[in-house]
């Protein structure tokens, strides 16, 4: 949906290091690396990718703001405007007895919004589907996909990343973005292949 | 690069100085304050003023060195790594609990057996017999269990924390095999158990009750111990922020990063919201279960609806530096990797609880009278100076790497 069909050059490396160097190599050469997936999280690998600090909790800020003043604002109107009530004696704008409920609701606001956020980005959510660029991407391969646009000559990238130490070539034409749905037969690039 | 520390000569310098300032200082008020005057309350202010100011910075200081313990302790326990390649300056930083736990002591016994009933009004054994409340809280609040109490309780800090040291040193001897370290985890984790124990019965519920509670006999608040912790654990911690950026900028401590730095002030980030979560509480819990009785102690700082009490200033002060402060200029990350930020900070911290620690003893024992002149900071000078030349000293002394601990891999290659 979001991308549109593009053209990948993908290289499987069974070891992070030799994947580190290869990033940093195909960086230098001028290639867009659109994205590397590893089984587990990589630490460093952000840095070496070149990818801009997250902003995430920019955004966590200022849910948290948000959750303060929705729950001040409402509570303020609700014990001295729309249902002032006689509690112990105490005056309606009773600011200590509210404190407890700000705090709730600073931190439910930025923990909930912070998640919804992660997962807009990450393009995660029920029936949402994106391109798989290898199965063991999951298991035991790290694996990096690397973009093609007209004027690249796919066959000079499929040698650099021989040379980088990649132990699985190959080249896929498959959706960038998301789609909702099934997967369909852009599966087949890989699963038609000898040995799965 | 070499381990070791040679304390420079601004440094011994600057802690002469101080000690010289304090010392100057007590014997300033030694001479013109009589503190062994009558202690009748409210009649001879400047005795009292005296002994109060003696008993905020020892209590404060202390209990700020035994956090460094405390947190050596708490990350043990957790099996945690990243500390290792600064724990030296954690030591260090505790091996002044013996020389404060002896002064503060000392101090301690004065005021006892010096009968200063303007100190701890329960002293008062005439007053206590035709008082309801205090004569219930005898049992604990007399003058043997006190002292007895006080010195388990400093005595028990004072050879745990030499344990753990003790404990650290043996590993620089020589190169452990697996088993060897293994066993020496168990033991590390088991000794640092005991102390987190200890400091738990003591710091973490009894001894503020004695010390500082006590000046407010009547008064009794569950959150106060909670809260004199929060206060020095993020005072230890920040102490401990000044010395690693020290001596980094001396070039030493090589395995020290920004990222060590960097959960040091996470560290005091969040442990300065969990003060402000206790300061809170503490009024809270009094202000919501209507308890007028229990507003002595607000009522004393703060004041009326009708008057505002001579505390009002510092009382909101406090609450600016310790959690405003923090909250507002330690939440990005570039803060707390800024070597001169980091720095500021935990000065502005150590400071701010020190006023903390003035507002929890002076109203009860001089009210209106306190002051805040060069006497009380010749004072916490004199204990700063102690403190730093007992860190110094521990500093120069032992190899600033625990180069053979198991868990140096894991705080060299520390990435937050």
């Amino acid at each position: 949906m979001a991308g549109g069909i593009k053209k990948f050059v993908v290289g499987c490396f069974a070891d992070e290091k030799v994947l580190f160097p290869a990033v940093k190599n195909v960086r230098r050469a001028g290639y867009k690396i659109h994205d590397v997936y590893t089984p587990f999280p990589v630490h460093g690998l952000d840095h070496a990718m070149g990818l801009r600090e997250t902003s995430i909790h920019t955004a966590g800020f200022i849910y948290g703001i948000l959750g303060t003043t929705t729950a001040l604002t409402f509570m303020s109107w609700i014990f001295t405007k729309d249902w002032p009530l006689n509690i112990g004696g105490k005056p309606h704008f009773a600011l200590p007895a509210w404190i407890p409920i700000t705090f709730e609701l600073t931190v439910l606001f930025s923990a909930v919004g912070m998640v919804i956020t992660f997962c807009y980005l990450c393009n995660l959510a029920p029936f949402i589907k994106k391109h798989h660029f290898h199965p063991r991407a999951t298991d035991d391969l790290f694996v990096m996909a690397i973009e093609c646009t007209d004027k690249t000559d796919d066959a000079a990238v499929q040698n650099f990343l021989q040379e980088a130490g990649a132990t699985e070539i190959n080249v896929q034409i498959a959706e960038s973005g998301w789609w909702i749905g099934r997967y369909d037969k852009e599966q087949k690039l890989y699963r038609d292949e000898k040995g799965y | 690069m070499e381990h070791r520390f040679e304390v420079p000569g601004s440094y011994k310098k600057w802690t002469w100085g101080l000690i010289a300032v304090g010392v100057i200082a007590l014997l300033y008020g030694f001479i013109m304050y009589h503190p062994f005057a009558h202690a009748g309350h409210g009649e001879n202010v400047n005795s009292t003023r005296f002994w109060a100011v003696l008993l905020q910075n020892s209590v404060y200081w202390l209990l700020t060195v035994n956090a460094a313990m405390f947190f050596l302790c708490v990350t043990t326990m957790a099996m945690g790594g990243w500390q290792v390649s600064f724990r030296r300056v954690t030591e260090a930083i505790s091996s002044a609990v013996p020389i404060l736990g002896v002064i503060t002591f000392v101090i301690l016994l004065a005021i006892v057996f010096g009968n200063r009933t303007d100190i701890y009004h329960w002293l008062d054994t005439e007053a206590v017999q035709h008082d309801k409340i205090l004569k219930g809280k005898s049992g604990f609040l007399n003058p043997t269990f006190f002292l007895v109490f006080s010195a388990i309780s400093i005595g028990l800090w004072w050879l745990l924390g030499r344990k753990m040291r003790t404990l650290s040193l043996q590993t620089d001897e020589e190169a452990m095999t697996y088993e060897k370290g293994k066993r020496w985890v168990w033991n590390n984790t088991v000794w640092a158990s005991l102390f987190t124990v200890t400091f738990g019965l003591t710091v973490a519920s009894t001894i503020p009750w004695l010390w500082l509670m006590s000046i407010d006999a009547h008064w009794y608040s569950t959150m106060y111990s909670w809260y004199t912790f929060a206060s020095t654990f993020v005072s230890g911690l920040s102490l401990m922020a000044i010395y690693v950026v020290y001596l980094k900028n001396q070039g030493k401590l090589e395995y020290v990063t920004d990222e060590h730095l960097h959960d040091l002030g996470k560290f005091m980030f969040a442990f300065s919201i969990f003060w402000a979560y206790l300061w809170f509480s503490q009024y809270m819990l009094i202000w919501y279960s209507n308890q007028p009785e229990e507003t002595r102690y607000f009522v004393d700082r703060i004041g009326t609806a009708r008057e505002a009490g001579p505390y009002k200033g510092i009382f909101f002060f406090n609450l600016i530096v310790n959690f405003v402060a923090p909250l507002l200029l330690m939440m990005k990350k570039a803060p707390k990797r800024n070597w001169t930020m980091m720095t500021f900070m935990a000065v502005l911290i150590i400071f701010g609880h020190w006023i903390d620690f003035y507002q929890m003893v002076m109203p009860g024992t001089l009210g209106a009278h306190a002051e805040l002149m060069p006497f009380e900071f010749g004072i916490a000078a004199l204990f700063i100076g102690v403190i730093m030349w007992s860190t110094g000293r521990y500093l120069g002394k032992h190899s600033l790497l625990a180069k053979n601990h198991p868990f140096l891999k894991e705080s060299m290659i520390h990435h937050t």
